[in-house]
């Protein structure tokens, strides 16, 4: 009982549930700005994959990783443009749209790998972005060895969390961005432009779950392996709704979600199958979306491609 | 004449082709990115998918899950529900089936065979049921909910797999499957089998169902209006978790058939995304069980004729991954080939 116990507050569970939460917090991210602008983003595991594809492709080539997570940026805001296109000026079921971009996102990125590496199923390994520690941070006791030292991203993904929560609830521009996700009309008749805010988000959308790719490839580990994400893009998916479409309320759920990811080995030696630990983000969504943890509700306008009067 | 001419579905069809000859041109920018002349490459493609009886039936066997696939989302589709948990529910239909298949085994085939489809099939029907129900009682959009649904019978069927039905070999799969509930080779060495002929009928009752009986017609209603169907005296709730139901119960075949037609045991993630596939079908086939066919025996070409351009030139095979995508981008952006289209006939 008290192994039990000591296991669930072990300092060392926190420090890697923080790590696991990283490219979560990323892509939960880029969920929140893609669909509170109206465009519902399912491409959030394509986006990442490229991310973590280009990141190593990028530093690979430089031996510079930091540049590798601005290429994994770079390729993540293509994928959201691409998306962008096809949703908002092609008008297609936005829903279709990020199948297919998941669906070209494992086909490329192997594509890829097998012809500039000529090699199956994993890259060689490159630089990785070393841990560092914070000075004061690290002295505090019990904090200090969960977030005393951890990789730079862990803390980028922390701060984006706050910067992204100011954009969107302390701006001009984030009141805009949310007015067009739920009456883009309304919107347009104040002069809003619908389309531009609606790029700009979704494009922003692929630059941060791009990020969170690329922590997976140059940071957590060092090299790119065929469908490295395993379905990480779709557990952020989760924890943007978990969290109510709120930066502070995903930063909650990917934490959890991490959590509950770090002690899936340990509970594993106390016998429950790591599956059913594997299975608790998707299935506590399903339990919030129908309303018994309070209701989770989208923006009202996500998924409706918008047509301009006149 | 004339009019027959008038009544065949001219955009139905040219939108598509014209979606396919369009994926197929920008795929062709990626075999020259590597090196390859595209003309040669395709040919290749077309040469060992179709270019001999032996070719033709890996083909078809590759399509035969596929047109299940493709079915059951355009099943969905009609109905106004977007199934993306085919990928989850076929792997819960596909482990009903083997379950019947390594479980009861002194049964005679004439029953044993039956029993493992249909387990297969409600296997399918009540993973996808429960979306449509919490769609029809609280009104949570099924897309979410599909795609949570699939991770959960992911890990429920490795564990299955891995644990309490573990069969005797090191790998992750069950026990083999009784010969009494296989489907027979049709074509050996391919693996074509009997599966195929489910699938033809299948596409038939989905045609039947959906224009030639009440269901159908509620069902397409609901999909067109749902509030006008409400209005109109159907309950709308009822037809949405019947339509889930049908369309997983067709994703389950998906499961049972690749099961009991190609790997006789229950293998932990045996498929190649075969049900993100059944949206691409769905989509090119215009949601219509014939479309769906042709799709899917495209879709059988090109994986088919994928693994020798593979191995004949220096394309990788994940060119028809990309392929396949393309295609749904540009069916999904028809808006994009109506103006096209328009534009020639402006000129």
């Amino acid at each position: 009982m008290w192994d039990v116990l000591a296991l669930l507050v072990n300092t060392s569970v926190f420090a890697a549930a923080f790590r696991m939460a990283t490219p979560l917090i990323f892509a939960a991210l880029g969920g929140i700005l893609s669909e509170r602008s109206g465009v519902v983003n399912i491409a959030l595991e394509g986006m990442m994959l490229t991310g973590a594809f280009t990141a190593v492709f990028v530093t690979y080539h430089t031996g510079m990783p930091w540049v590798g997570v601005l290429g994994a940026m770079a390729a993540g805001a293509l994928m959201g443009l691409l998306h962008a296109v096809v949703c908002i000026r092609y008008r297609a079921n936005q829903v279709v749209s990020g199948t297919a971009l998941n669906i070209f996102a494992g086909g490329l990125t192997v594509f890829l790998l097998r012809f500039f590496f000529n090699i199956a199923g994993t890259s060689p390994a490159v630089n990785v972005i070393p841990d560092i520690t914070i000075p004061v941070l690290n002295r505090i006791p019990w904090i200090g060895k969960i977030l005393g030292r951890q990789n730079p991203l862990v803390y980028l993904a922390l701060v984006s969390v706050v910067v992204v929560h100011i954009v969107l609830f302390k701006t001009v521009w984030g009141l805009r961005l949310r007015s067009v996700g739920e009456h883009p009309r309304a919107a347009d008749t104040v002069g809003v432009n619908v389309y531009r805010i609606r790029y700009v988000a979704v494009a922003l959308s692929g630059a941060l779950a791009g990020i969170g790719g690329s922590y997976l490839s140059i940071a957590h580990l060092s090299r790119f392996s065929e469908n490295m994400t395993a379905g990480r893009g779709f557990i952020a998916l989760a924890a943007m709704i978990f969290g109510k479409w709120t930066p502070l309320g995903a930063l909650g759920a990917c934490l959890f979600f991490g959590y509950a990811d770090a002690l899936q080995m340990r509970l594993q030696n106390l016998g429950i199958p790591v599956q059913f630990v594997q299975m608790l983000p998707y299935v506590l969504t399903m339990i919030a979306l129908a309303g018994f943890i309070g209701q989770a509700v989208a923006p009202k306008a996500s998924g409706e491609p918008y047509v301009k009067e006149g | 004449m004339l009019d027959r001419l008038k009544k065949f579905p001219y955009e139905e069809v040219v939108i598509p082709i014209l979606a396919v000859l369009l994926a197929l041109l920008v795929g062709s920018v990626f075999i020259l990115f590597v090196g390859e002349n595209p003309l040669v490459a395709y040919k290749v493609l077309v040469k060992e998918s179709l270019g001999s009886t032996r070719n033709l039936a890996t083909t078809l066997q590759r399509s035969t899950p596929l047109i299940f696939a493709g079915l059951a989302v355009a099943f969905a589709f009609r109905a106004g529900l977007f199934n993306i948990g085919v990928e989850g529910q076929l792997y819960i239909g596909g482990f009903a089936a083997a379950w019947v298949g390594f479980t009861f085994t002194n049964l005679p085939r004439v029953i044993h065979l039956p029993l493992a489809i249909i387990a297969g099939m409600l296997g399918g029907a009540i993973w996808a049921a429960v979306p449509g129900l919490l769609k029809a009682k609280l009104g949570v959009h099924e897309v979410i909910n599909t795609i949570m649904l699939n991770f959960i019978a992911f890990f429920l069927t490795d564990w299955l797999t891995i644990g309490p039905f573990h069969g005797n070999t090191m790998a992750p799969e069950t026990g083999r499957v009784a010969k009494t509930a296989a489907f027979t080779r049709l074509y050996p060495p391919t693996r074509l089998n009997t599966g195929i002929y489910l699938a033809l009928a299948a596409a038939v009752i989905v045609w039947f169902i959906l224009w030639k009986t009440k269901l159908g017609y509620e069902l397409r209603a609901v999909g067109l209006n749902p509030s006008a169907a409400e209005y109109g005296g159907i309950n709308v709730a009822k037809n949405l978790v019947t339509a889930m139901a049908i369309s997983g119960a067709l994703a389950g075949l998906v499961g049972t058939e690749q099961i009991l037609g190609l790997h006789n045991r229950f293998i932990q993630r045996f498929s190649p995304d075969l049900g993100f596939m059944g949206i691409a079908v769905a989509l090119l086939g215009k949601n219509h069980p014939v479309g769906v066919i042709f799709a899917a025996v495209l879709f059988g070409a090109l994986q088919t004729g994928s693994a020798a351009m593979d191995r004949l030139t220096a394309v990788p095979r994940e060119l028809i991954t990309i392929i396949q995508a393309l295609i749904i981008f540009f069916v999904a952006a028809e808006y994009l080939i109506r103006r096209m289209i328009r534009h020639k006939g402006d000129a």
